[in-house]
């Protein structure tokens, strides 16, 4: 287990009972809390690399956490370019990996 | 005998000129007042196009460039090997009519432009979006240029300047003209800057925008004026526009004699995956502020034509300042004012394209041989531009 | 009335809202979160109440009385998930917002014509690229704050935390108190220039001591967690296939240059790295405002920038702490609210704690040797994917000392972050390749006119003009 989710009965800081949050992830679902971000939950559930480049087909997840690097990006119910980081997960979001190769030149 | 040349201005057209006469064994000096491709081309979209000129010289030298590009590119990829590839990619170009007033103006327009040379393929709808699956089918005309094509401007004029470079051009930077050195009979045979003199036979200014300033400080009235344009990027996309798409009242904008705002919608992708969308016009000086209500009518315009665009995302805006010409031709040739001083200047939107094709003329004419095409039409001294070299400046 | 739109509503903005209301202006604060206290106190949403979430933060009280204060104010607007895109000049900066979740669709345009404008938009990590620094598992010290009091999550198990200055012990105390075991902590600059930061007229900081026990409580939390705290010493490479699997660390010399046979191999999951900041510029370089030498706004005694009436606080004037912040902030809403007259003990404030961002700076700064840790596949530009190689080998083929030509030939900074991440690392690279080792064209990557991404339908949208 790398990231997780601090169970709330664990945490020192004695929040009370959250309220559960279940999103899709490539069709999988993960559960979560209310108030998480998009990628606290896909974080939450072990998932480090949700993204894939657009060159190199290489993984990438969160970086910045505050929603300056764009790596973090998701397409939540068909729209594209979400910041998992800066986004709320509601219960039912649709969440795919991004990943856009590069077109083919007319001449290559 | 020409046998050493200054340039001023090290963009995509300095940097051809530099190149057409290196290669022909002149010595060449370029001079910019900044950091060489840092003005006009670098805020060109790398248009080469051939639908969007009327018949006239503008558009025959545009056909010469749709030849030439090919075999330039080759050229400079072989000579230089490991270099940044300059993308270039005879894409064509799909011109849509988007009211029903503007279908017939279009289909006449392009029936003259066969005429004159230029390819072209008059497309049913269907045809249309069979090219643009995406494109508002709601379209009332569409002619399908296929030498319209697309380039790396930057990376073109780059590697236009490592050629001339290996041709043994020089190339100063940061050093902008303080004045002319003039012989005793009064031709130029120099000029100055901060740090040095350089003398040379002939001095040209391709400085773009810029050129009017540029020959102020050598003594002569050139009335070359800013064009502001602006382009929105959007972020990186899975491919869904193929070709220059454009709305046809394109042309009305770019021969227009408005200072006002002119838009119109041209929308291409490009090897990176993002779209550039554009165009605009306006006659505000150098001021290069970004206007929101500028980037807003791009953005509406550009939805009309591909409606898909709405949910996708701008993350850039960039601009430039187009060389504007009065008579709308560009300048290429000797000052018949002052003996020593040659333009290669004024293209306004179309200096990318037709970059190759003025430093062919330049050197032709300046070494003697016989230019590719009539150069008269592109002269200083031509009818139409006489009456704006007497204002005063 | 005078009619104040604060940007940022983190501790700065949070200030100058107070300070502006209590000079009697009318105050708009609009921040891109969806609640207040910007980066330094990010906190669980109402969703998620904690009963001792204060263990969480430093003076949150003092965040609670400003927000409750701003709350209850009816001449406080605050404009929530408010994301200011684009800002114009003319006689008045007119600023261009949509209003909506970040990355939303078919947000509501708005723009405001205020009489004053506060800057307070902060700044973030600035993180050295090094090999396997793209690696999924690697992330900016900043993310794993914000991951740990925005929502209780630990980034990883086996942490290393790595890079330059005294934010590098924060974080280690809230990754420790998530349950993660941070494997050592590894400061790069040596203890001489630390000591030369830190010790001369050592008395100076004796007002600064608040600051002071607060960071000898990291210190003391240190002790108490056993975690290694070495000087000297950094991450040199993130290695493993699909996510962070060890890391090579290695001794730098005083310049940051690695010294061959020092290197060492640690297992961990996750590395947490931060060399320095990254002021947030754009808006101000939108409205016109002349940056300091060292690249972050500069602001007068009033807080006043280049542009009359336009006005900065906080970070993005230099990075100075939670209380700089604060003390600019109040001073700026002061004068931005039209107010006269000083307040000498709030100067002083300011004064105290700018001398401790002097040498928070003097001590661990970046050094000139880094690049030397970089090798030709390095990924420097994330987002476009540009290789440390592919940077210099077109800086020699083009021989260019253009940042414009030379980003529009690599790609470098053209991606989706706008050069956020890579942009003054990619400047520092280019620059060292030419011959005079500077970019002459004058472009700088802090300027971005679109601020945020914004979605064609809402550019293509008019904006509501607010009164």
């Amino acid at each position: 287990m790398v990231s997780r989710l601090i169970p709330f009965r664990d945490d020192p800081i004695q929040p009370s009972e959250p309220t559960p949050v279940t999103i899709t992830f490539d069709g999988e679902p993960l559960s979560g809390v209310v108030g998480q971000s998009i990628a606290g939950v896909i974080m939450a559930n072990e998932r480090l690399g949700f993204r894939r480049t657009s060159a190199n087909d290489a993984p990438r997840g969160v970086f910045c956490g505050i929603g300056v690097c764009f790596d973090c990006l998701v397409v939540i119910d068909g729209v594209e370019d979400v910041r998992a980081c800066q986004r709320r997960a509601r219960d039912g979001d649709v969440v795919t990996t991004q990943h856009h190769t590069l077109p083919e030149g007319e001449g290559s | 005998m020409i046998g050493s040349v200054i340039i001023i201005g090290a963009g995509i057209v300095g940097a051809s000129c530099a190149r057409s006469l290196a290669t022909r064994g002149v010595d060449v000096t370029v001079i910019d007042r900044s950091a060489a491709v840092s003005g006009t081309t670098a805020g060109g979209e790398g248009n080469l196009l051939v639908s969007d000129k009327a018949p006239g010289s503008e558009l025959t030298m545009a056909l010469h460039a749709a030849a030439l590009w090919p075999r330039l590119s080759a050229e400079l990829a072989n000579e230089l090997g490991t270099f940044p590839d300059m993308e270039y990619e005879q894409k064509g170009g799909l011109v849509v009519a988007t009211t029903a007033a503007g279908a017939s103006p279009l289909l006449s327009f392009a029936t003259a432009q066969r005429d004159a040379g230029v390819q072209t393929e008059e497309l049913t709808i269907a045809d249309a979006l069979r090219l643009e699956p995406d494109l508002n089918p709601a379209i009332t005309a569409a002619v399908f240029y296929p030498q319209d094509s697309q380039v790396q401007p930057v990376i073109a004029a780059e590697a236009l300047l490592a050629s001339a470079r290996r041709h043994d051009a020089r190339v100063l930077q940061n050093a902008p003209i303080t004045g002319p050195v003039l012989s005793a009979d009064g031709a130029l045979v120099g000029v100055t800057t901060p740090t040095e003199t350089v003398r040379a036979d002939a001095v040209v200014i391709a400085a773009g925008p810029w050129s009017g300033e540029v020959a102020r400080t050598l003594g002569v009235l050139l009335p070359v004026f800013p064009r502001r344009g602006i382009v929105l990027v959007t972020s990186r996309m899975r491919h869904r526009v193929f070709h220059k798409v454009y709305d046809a009242d394109y042309v009305g904008a770019v021969g227009s004699d408005d200072a006002a705002l002119q838009t119109s919608s041209v929308v291409e992708s490009t090897a990176a995956g993002t779209v550039l969308i554009g165009s605009s016009r306006q006659q505000i000086g150098f001021d290069a502020s970004m206007r929101t209500e500028v980037m807003a009518e791009i953005a509406a315009k550009a939805l009309r034509l591909f409606p898909f665009l709405a949910d996708h995302q701008v993350m850039r805006a960039y601009g430039g300042f187009r060389p504007f010409m009065p008579d709308h031709l560009p300048l290429v040739g000797p000052d018949h004012r002052l003996p020593g001083l040659w333009h290669a200047t004024g293209h306004e939107g179309a200096g990318i394209g037709l970059a190759p094709v003025t430093g062919d003329l330049i050197a032709a004419m300046m070494v003697g041989a016989e230019p590719e095409l009539d150069v008269a039409p592109y002269s200083p001294s031509r009818a139409s531009l006489a009456p704006f070299l007497t204002e005063v400046a | 009335m005078n009619q104040v739109l604060i940007i940022g509503a983190g501790p700065a903005g949070l200030a100058a809202a107070q300070s502006a209301r209590r000079a009697g202006a009318e105050v708009i604060l609009l921040d891109s979160s969806d609640s207040l206290g910007g980066q330094y106190w990010r906190h669980l949403p109402e969703s998620r109440p904690a009963r001792k979430e204060s263990a969480l933060h430093h003076g949150w009280a003092r965040f609670q009385s400003l927000a409750s204060d701003l709350v209850s104010d009816s001449e406080c607007e605050i404009i929530s998930s408010a994301h200011v895109w684009a800002i114009e000049t003319g006689e008045r900066p007119v600023v261009h917002v949509v209003i909506g979740e970040s990355d939303g669709q078919s947000r509501k345009r708005m723009s405001f014509h205020p009489t004053a404008l506060v800057i307070a938009t902060g700044a973030y990590d600035r993180t050295l690229p090094f090999p396997g620094w793209d690696l999924p598992g690697v992330f900016t010290a900043g993310a794993a704050q914000a991951l740990a009091k925005g929502e209780r999550l630990a980034v990883g198990h086996r942490v290393v935390v790595a890079g330059a200055g005294p934010f590098l012990l924060p974080v280690t105390q809230s990754l420790a108190a998530t349950g993660s075991r941070v494997v050592a902590v590894l400061e790069a600059n040596r203890a001489v220039p630390l000591m030369r930061g830190w010790l001369p007229k050592a008395w100076q900081l004796l007002p600064a001591a608040s600051k002071a026990l607060e960071l000898a409580g990291y210190a003391l939390g240190h002790i108490r967690h056993r975690i290694p705290y070495l000087l000297g010493r950094t991450v040199i490479a993130a290695h493993g296939t699909t996510a962070v699997e060890s890391v090579t660390t290695a001794r730098l010399d005083h310049n940051w240059v690695p010294i061959p046979g020092t290197e060492k191999t640690i297992a961990v999951d996750t590395v947490c790295v931060s060399h320095s900041f990254t002021p947030r510029l754009e808006l101000a370089l939108a409205v016109g405002c002349q940056l300091t030498p060292e690249r972050f706004v500069q602001a007068d005694r009033r807080q006043e920038t280049s542009v009359p009436g336009v006005f900065a606080a906080g970070e993005v004037t230099g990075i100075g702490g939670v209380d700089l912040s604060l003390a600019e902030g109040s001073i700026a809403g002061h004068y931005a609210a039209g107010a006269s007259g000083t307040n000498p003990s709030l100067e002083r404030k300011r004064a105290v704690f700018s001398g401790f961002a002097a040498r928070i700076e003097a001590a661990h700064g970046i050094r000139r040797g880094w690049p030397a840790w970089l090798t030709e596949s390095t990924t420097i530009c994330r987002c476009e994917e540009v290789s440390y190689g592919s940077l210099c080998a077109t800086s020699q083929t083009t021989d260019s000392s253009s940042l414009r030509s030379l980003k529009l030939s690599t790609r470098a900074g053209l991606g989706i972050c706008q050069g956020r991440i890579c942009g003054r690392t990619v400047e520092d690279l280019l620059a060292r390749q030419t011959s005079s080792g500077t970019l002459t064209d004058g472009s700088v990557s802090d300027r971005r006119p679109i601020a945020v991404p914004i979605r064609m339908s809402e550019l293509a949208s008019p904006p509501e003009a607010h009164p």
